[in-house]
């Protein structure tokens, strides 16, 4: 390469970083605060030291200091730091049963609901703050969030891995706890009508399961469903969109209707149940397994259901 | 004794490749085969100035008592034309084979490399030896060398009479020239905005050493090469000290493909997926059966890298 081209097609760029150089120690000031602010909240609602827990939770760093699924605690840190003020502040979430969650390698299997996936970041600060010893949680990213920027790096850097049965197989080798929802995009994008009543299970994570002899935890989450309103989700368009759902959702037109409605959460962790067999069986034969998971699952969203007073308190 | 014979390194004038032969002489003899002269080769080399796709080739074979084939001359010019690569790569490569059948050749190693499985947004985070290769798939230029590892895997069931060994390292870093290598040199290395890939990385002299392994007696097989951990991009350039330049992807394409249209760059714009996607490998099976382990850590590749620059 004539290394002056080059030079040349870099140079006012660089006069750009420059000048964003002089603005940047100011920004830096800024997000220091907020930075110190959010680890000081974080202290206050853990009882321990943030620090102190981050390094109980079990993990494998090379010596670049990120593992080798690229997670980074100091990124996780500042991730979980806001993720609980959703889980404590927002949503309240009343979290029963984490201590059925056994040591080592774990499938955390869940409900899903409430259009954007604010359940997994929820399970996945419980896991970290109530959970005794604190677990980092994997969960599986769709592939086509892998070309997005930024949020493909965040994905990673907060250990979020693509959603491959390879990668979960090896993530489970390892002992770490993967949360999967095996409704998918079906069950997160449900109309207001069908909230709560699960849909179809893929039957993957069973043969994950089976396969890797990893114990699965039913987890049931409740008042998900209630803080996106959607009164219809529209095939059609979300076909033309190539999107995998297009819920309408009125509230998003009202000021301020765009963050989601503070209902209150309840979280139930479920007893481990183990399943043995062969990962290769036939569907059919796998699918009665599954059905005994989400039938778990269903019970417990019912049960919660009943259990609970009120949507918002 | 076996694992003591001639052993013919193609490539052998390349960086890698007189890395090779330095370390190959030292305990068999070694005949180096490469189109272009090799005056600083050691005295007990003996060099075959000639091109893969002449006849010439096999007077190297005709002596009769060559043990083994390090096939390491494969050509990765991105100015070349795509008619050249294949004449070069696969027709040249497909001579070679013939001779190594021919001749009974007891050992063949194909220096491969991890590209062919190719960065992709769906990859899994390690790929195995038996992930498919769509390499060419993004990147239709390098469909020659995808075609070369296939070439070599339908030799290796052909033609058990062969142990073949394909390796598929990583990224090659240290003296050599190659897109990685050269990329890591930069006085400004750009990046893409919102992405920060892990990435692989492996000393030259690493790979030398995997060479070295699979040329041990009764190995066949596939193997995936790997150096050290993995780590992220941003953190392998931050060990080069140069500076960076993030750049949008949706701007960094089309400037690039116009910079190397203009042959102002040196990079071809879909190799940016290489700075954008996970490609990166399992080598537990070089590790178990080639008994593979990397001494070089990342900085110590760095360093042999910036030596260059």
């Amino acid at each position: 390469m004539p290394p002056g081209g080059y030079s040349h097609a870099v140079a006012s760029a660089n006069s750009l970083a420059r000048l964003t150089g002089r603005v940047s120690p100011w920004l830096r000031q800024v997000a220091g605060l907020a930075d110190r602010a959010l680890v000081a909240s974080m202290t206050d609602m853990l009882g321990e030291d943030f620090d102190a827990r981050i390094a109980r939770v079990p993990m494998t760093l090379g010596p670049s200091g990120v593992d080798p699924f690229g997670q980074d605690p100091e990124w996780t840190k500042h991730a979980l730091a806001c993720v609980a003020l959703l889980h404590r502040k927002y949503f309240r979430t009343d979290v029963f049963g984490a201590a059925n969650v056994p040591k080592g390698r774990v499938l955390l299997i869940a409900n899903h609901s409430g259009q954007v996936p604010i359940d997994a970041a929820i399970i996945a600060a419980a896991m970290f703050m109530d959970a005794e010893p604190p677990r980092f949680v994997r969960a599986m990213v769709e592939k086509w969030a892998q070309a997005l920027p930024f949020v493909s790096l965040l994905f990673s850097r907060v250990g979020q891995v693509v959603g491959v049965p390879d990668n979960a197989r090896r993530l489970l080798e390892r002992d770490e706890a993967l949360l999967v929802f095996p409704e998918g995009s079906r069950g997160i994008s449900k109309p207001y009508e069908d909230r709560y009543r699960l849909t179809d299970f893929g039957l993957g994570f069973m043969r994950l399961a089976i396969e890797t002899n990893t114990p699965i935890v039913p987890v049931a989450l409740i008042g998900a469903e209630e803080q996106y309103v959607s009164i219809a989700n529209l095939a059609s368009v979300a076909r033309l969109l190539r999107a995998p759902a297009f819920p309408l959702i009125p509230q998003l037109l009202l000021p301020g209707g765009q963050l989601p409605l503070p209902t209150k959460y309840r979280l139930y962790f479920g007893e481990p149940m183990t399943f043995d067999g062969d990962a290769d069986d036939d569907d059919a034969v796998i699918e009665e397994k599954v059905w005994l998971v989400k039938a778990t699952i269903q019970s417990m969203v019912n049960r919660g259901l009943k259990a609970r007073k009120h949507i918002f308190w | 004794m076996r694992g003591l014979g001639k052993v013919v390194v193609t490539g052998a004038c390349g960086r890698l490749g007189k890395r090779v032969v330095r370390a190959l002489h030292r305990v068999r003899p070694v005949v180096g085969v490469d189109r272009r002269p090799f005056p600083d080769r050691p005295k007990d080399v003996v060099h075959a100035q000639v091109d893969l796709r002449r006849k010439k080739l096999k007077d190297v074979f005709r002596a009769g008592d060559v043990e083994a084939v390090v096939h390491l001359g494969v050509m990765h010019d991105p100015r070349a034309s795509a008619a050249d690569h294949h004449s070069w790569n696969v027709e040249g490569f497909g001579k070679l084979l013939e001779y190594v059948a021919h001749y009974r050749v007891p050992k063949l190693v194909v220096l491969s490399s991890a590209n062919v499985y190719g960065p992709q947004p769906q990859n899994a985070q390690f790929l195995t030896e038996d992930a498919p290769l769509l390499g060419g798939a993004r990147f239709s230029d390098i469909r020659d060398l995808v075609e070369v590892d296939m070439l070599a895997q339908s030799f290796f069931w052909k033609h058990p009479e062969t142990e073949s060994v394909i390796l598929r390292p990583v990224h090659i870093v240290g003296h050599v020239r190659n897109a990685a290598s050269n990329f890591l040199r930069l006085p400004t290395i750009p990046t893409l905005m919102g992405y920060d890939p892990m990435v692989q990385v492996i000393h030259e002299r690493d790979v030398v050493g995997a060479i070295e392994a699979a040329l041990a007696p009764g190995l066949r097989g596939i193997f995936n090469v790997a150096g050290p951990e993995p780590l992220p991009l941003s953190r392998l350039i931050k060990l080069t000290g140069s500076r960076t330049l993030a750049i949008p992807y949706s701007l960094g394409k089309p400037i690039l493909r116009r910079l190397w249209a203009l042959r102002l760059a040196s990079f071809p714009a879909p190799e940016l997926d290489h700075i954008r996607y996970v490609c990166m490998v399992d080598d537990a099976r070089a590790r178990r059966d080639l008994g593979f382990e990397p001494r070089h850590d990342v900085e110590s590749a760095v360093l042999a890298l910036t030596a260059e620059r």
